[in-house]
């Protein structure tokens, strides 16, 4: 049997191996060495890169990223438990509603975040709808800033925390809330004494799920952002591109990679092993 | 008789404990074998040895001579039927009982199937999916399946558990019939003792990975070797260190003079059971004693003092230590 | 009291559906639009005809189903025999290079796989191009797939392989008779998930293609980076009703 599984595992291994680790150590590499002349790299080797990266500038765009990836974690949170809890109470409909909150996730991403761009540009729905109601008399700059990029988010995302909430919703045993009843505790405060620590495992679960891919975001703030939210990801891809400075730019990637690290051996330890 | 398989001294060791320890087992051809035992004896592994897909920590294990332990299951002139069947779901009766002779080369494939539908009574059913028959149906196709490769030995684990109660004893009567007809050596493992004594010509009785005793039901029964034995087949009554079965004893109103045996006892209950009674005793000791009588004797009153008898012949002495 | 929470709780599940869906649809209603401004005019397919007729469009978009179409094929079949391997011994470098690559933000899979390629094209006279995107699609793709895979394996007794490799099968032929037939809709599930993650692709195709092979997600975005085009909302919803049927058949499989 061995035999037979080692060839079975040898052509992801080979995959794994040239495609993902090899490429990752190269990077590793290069955010030790030095900005070529016509960009690239060269030698010598050096630290250079990570220093530089405590400069208050890209400071800034870390703590910016941390910002925008929070709030919409917490928001996508907000709104996706009072869902998960409707889902959870709806009986036989359970699968059709799931079905409903999963199927825009598994369109387009690009197209989801374009959705946006259409709805929220000086000439679209959302400021013609206004302008024609009367609300306002000139378009609203709804685009191109810091909250386009948290609501392009938090429409991305929002699935992701509405299933695990809605897993472990769905595992919480009545007979708890029923005793908080028969003691006398009033719905909401049920809600928020039994109900909600009760789904610590869902919402750790959940705010992991969204918040390491919207720290490393680079597509909604560069659409929806107009380069005025630059987080990690547009940083990086800079480097890579117009900057052409490798070193840098991988020296920066090492650092978000380090972070997602941290934050899963923290908060999401057992998560892997469960799906692999 | 000819030796088809042969275990000897066989042990099988996990980290955490001794699974099989040091089995030895002679199977004649065309021999029906029980090994019996509770569940954790060992016996399904040892079965699963023979089968392959377990290989023993030490020891040997011969098919006709050669040794085959180091063998992979598919290179093993064995065939097992399992406890859940695990028949494959995505065929049907004849694709499944088919499925071992298409991995040979080899003719008159029909026919056999055929034949060996009609052994196990389903002819007619070839075309139905494992999910379309009953428990029973699906225990037939899991043993035709084994069958129609005329294995040297048919392993068998358990195979009537997953059946109701009142199929068992009639598909007892019908795999017995089945193995008469074939000839082919059956090794049949179980935990039940009635399933073992009536089906079995000679059987093994395994507990904590050691195989307490080999040999006839009657030898069994009537003469085991050691308390577990006597204690796992049938009930007994520990008076002292004497074990004395319940159906040997009787119940007389004085002590017995002529030879037999007798010790005072008071009637604690008598349960009816139809075609016996049973009589729960208590000795003097403090220590419990059930008698079984046929319905025609006298009724005892509960509290009443009585004496129980038995005759010397029937009593089971052991001497190894008695454990508690 | 409860009855009035109940409903609302319904009130607000019906906002947050209308949020998730009302954009798509927002946006495939005005693909219908006559005019070019948010103000509707008339209905017309004259942005889906000029969408079809647009060449760097078409070309763009036949590149992406190549590309989706063989990184698929060799994601689908290394990912099935990866899974395979994991159910019957799990190993834990494997899977967690695996679960590795899933969490790894985009950006930098591909700015990695853009280093890599650079660095093996000193060795060999390759550039970017088509087979460096199915490459780093394939990449990506597999931990998918095995997640899928793996999920449908779970759900097999066990006891199957045993009992065909005691009738007389190898392993192989276990694995090709017994256990593969019985995982084949949890195969294509995977497959149709890696076909649409594949083709919907940006981040990591931007990076590593070549000049020659532009791919659909990279002409919609040149074209909305330069503003809104009621092209693009053609093509988008032509993009959601397939990539939405295909999940859903994906998902009928998977429970199949």
């Amino acid at each position: 049997m061995n035999r037979l599984r080692a060839w079975f595992l040898a052509p992801s291994w080979t995959v794994v191996i040239t495609l993902f680790l090899a490429p990752l150590a190269i990077i590793l590499g290069y955010s030790f060495l030095t900005r070529g002349v016509y960009g690239g790299i060269t030698a010598p080797w050096t630290p250079d890169s990570y220093q530089r990266l405590i400069d208050p500038i890209y400071l800034a765009i870390l703590w910016r990223s941390f910002w925008i990836a929070g709030v919409s974690t917490a928001l996508c949170l907000l709104l996706g438990f009072p869902l998960a809890l409707f889902i959870s109470r709806s009986g036989a409909r359970k699968n059709i509603y799931l079905a409903l909150v999963m199927l825009p996730f598994w369109t387009s991403f690009l197209v989801r975040t374009y959705a946006w761009m259409f709805l929220l540009r000086e000439t679209g729905l959302v400021n013609t709808i206004l302008q024609k109601l009367g609300l306002i008399h000139s378009p609203l700059p709804l685009l191109y800033n810091e909250g386009a990029v948290i609501l392009g988010l938090v429409y991305g995302y929002l699935p992701f925390t509405v299933l695990p909430l809605y897993a472990t919703l769905e595992r919480l045993d009545r007979s708890l809330l029923e005793a908080a009843a028969d003691l006398g505790a009033k719905p909401w405060a049920t809600l928020t004494r039994v109900t909600i620590p009760l789904s610590a495992p869902g919402i750790r679960a959940g705010a992991i799920l969204v918040f390491i891919p919207c720290l490393g975001a680079y597509l909604t703030p560069d659409l929806l952002g107009g380069g005025k939210s630059v987080m990690i990801g547009n940083l990086i891809q800079n480097q890579f591109t117009t900057a052409r400075d490798w070193p840098f730019g991988a020296a920066v990637s090492l650092v978000l990679m380090a972070i997602v690290m941290v934050l899963l051996f923290t908060i999401a330890r057992g998560e892997g092993e469960s799906l692999l | 008789m000819e030796r088809v398989l042969e275990l000897r001294d066989v042990s099988k060791h996990y980290p955490s404990h001794h699974a099989v320890n040091g089995v030895s087992l002679n199977l004649a051809r065309g021999e029906f074998f029980s090994l019996l035992g509770p569940s954790g004896c060992g016996k399904t592994t040892t079965l699963r040895m023979v089968a392959g897909f377990e290989e023993p920590t030490s020891g040997e294990i011969r098919l006709n001579g050669a040794s085959i332990q180091h063998l992979k299951p598919y290179q093993r002139n064995v065939s097992t039927v399992f406890q859940n069947y695990a028949l494959f779901p995505h065929l049907t009766v004849r694709d499944n009982v088919e499925f071992g002779l298409r991995r040979r080369a080899g003719n008159h494939i029909g026919d056999r199937v055929r034949d060996v539908l009609d052994l196990v009574q389903l002819a007619g059913k070839e075309s139905r999916r494992p999910a379309q028959l009953s428990g029973g149906e699906r225990q037939r196709v899991a043993l035709a399946r084994s069958l129609v490769l005329e294995p040297d030995v048919l392993l068998l684990d358990e195979p009537l558990s997953a059946l109701d109660p009142n199929l068992r004893k009639q598909v007892r009567a019908e795999l017995k019939a089945i193995q008469r007809r074939v000839g082919i050596t059956f090794l049949f493992v179980t935990h039940d003792q009635e399933e073992a004594l009536s089906l079995s010509d000679r059987l093994g009785v395994m507990n904590k990975g050691i195989l307490e005793q080999v040999g006839t039901p009657e030898e069994i029964y009537l003469r085991p070797s050691t308390r577990f034995v006597a204690s796992f087949l049938g009930a007994v009554n520990w008076i002292g260190d004497v074990g004395v079965r319940p159906e040997a004893m009787r119940i007389a109103r004085e002590a017995s003079r002529n030879g037999h045996r007798s010790q005072p006892a008071t009637i604690v209950h008598s349960t009816f059971l139809g075609n016996c009674v049973h009589v729960d005793t208590r000795l003097s000791d403090g220590k419990p004693a059930v008698v079984e009588i046929s319905r025609l004797g006298e009724v005892f009153a509960p509290g009443e003092s009585v004496h129980l008898c038995w005759e010397p012949a029937d009593e089971l002495h052991f001497s190894e230590l008695r454990q508690e | 009291m409860k009855r009035a929470r109940g409903a609302g709780l319904a009130v607000y599940a019906a906002a947050a559906f209308l949020f998730l869906h009302l954009p798509l649809l927002i946006l495939a209603i005005f693909s219908f639009n006559a005019s070019r401004f948010t103000i509707w005019q008339g209905f017309s397919l004259h942005w889906y005809s000029a969408a079809l007729h647009d060449t760097e469009l078409t070309d763009a978009a036949w590149n992406s189903l190549i590309i989706a179409a063989v990184a698929t094929l060799a994601s689908t079949v290394i990912g099935t025999l990866c899974a395979y391997g994991l159910w019957k011994r799990t190993s834990r470098p494997l899977a967690g290079s695996l679960y590795l690559s899933l969490v790894t933000p985009e950006i930098v899979t591909g700015i990695s796989l853009l280093a890599f390629y650079q660095w093996i094209f000193r060795f060999l006279r390759v550039q970017l191009g088509m087979h460096t995107v199915i490459l780093a699609h394939v990449s990506f793709s597999i931990a998918y797939v095995v997640i899928v895979v793996i999920a449908r394996l779970r759900t097999v007794d066990p006891t199957l392989e045993e009992a065909a490799l005691d009738l007389g099968a190898n392993e192989w032929q276990a694995f090709r008779y017994v256990t593969l037939p019985a995982i084949l809709p949890g195969v294509i599930a995977a497959a149709l998930l890696a076909f649409t993650v594949s083709f919907d692709d940006y981040v990591i195709t931007s990076l590593v293609a070549g000049v020659d092979s532009e791919t659909l997600p990279m002409v919609i975005y040149a074209i909305a980076r330069r503003g809104v085009n009621p092209i693009v909302n053609a093509i988008s919803a032509l993009i959601v009703l397939g990539f939405g049927s295909l999940v859903l058949i994906s998902e009928r499989l998977r429970s199949a």
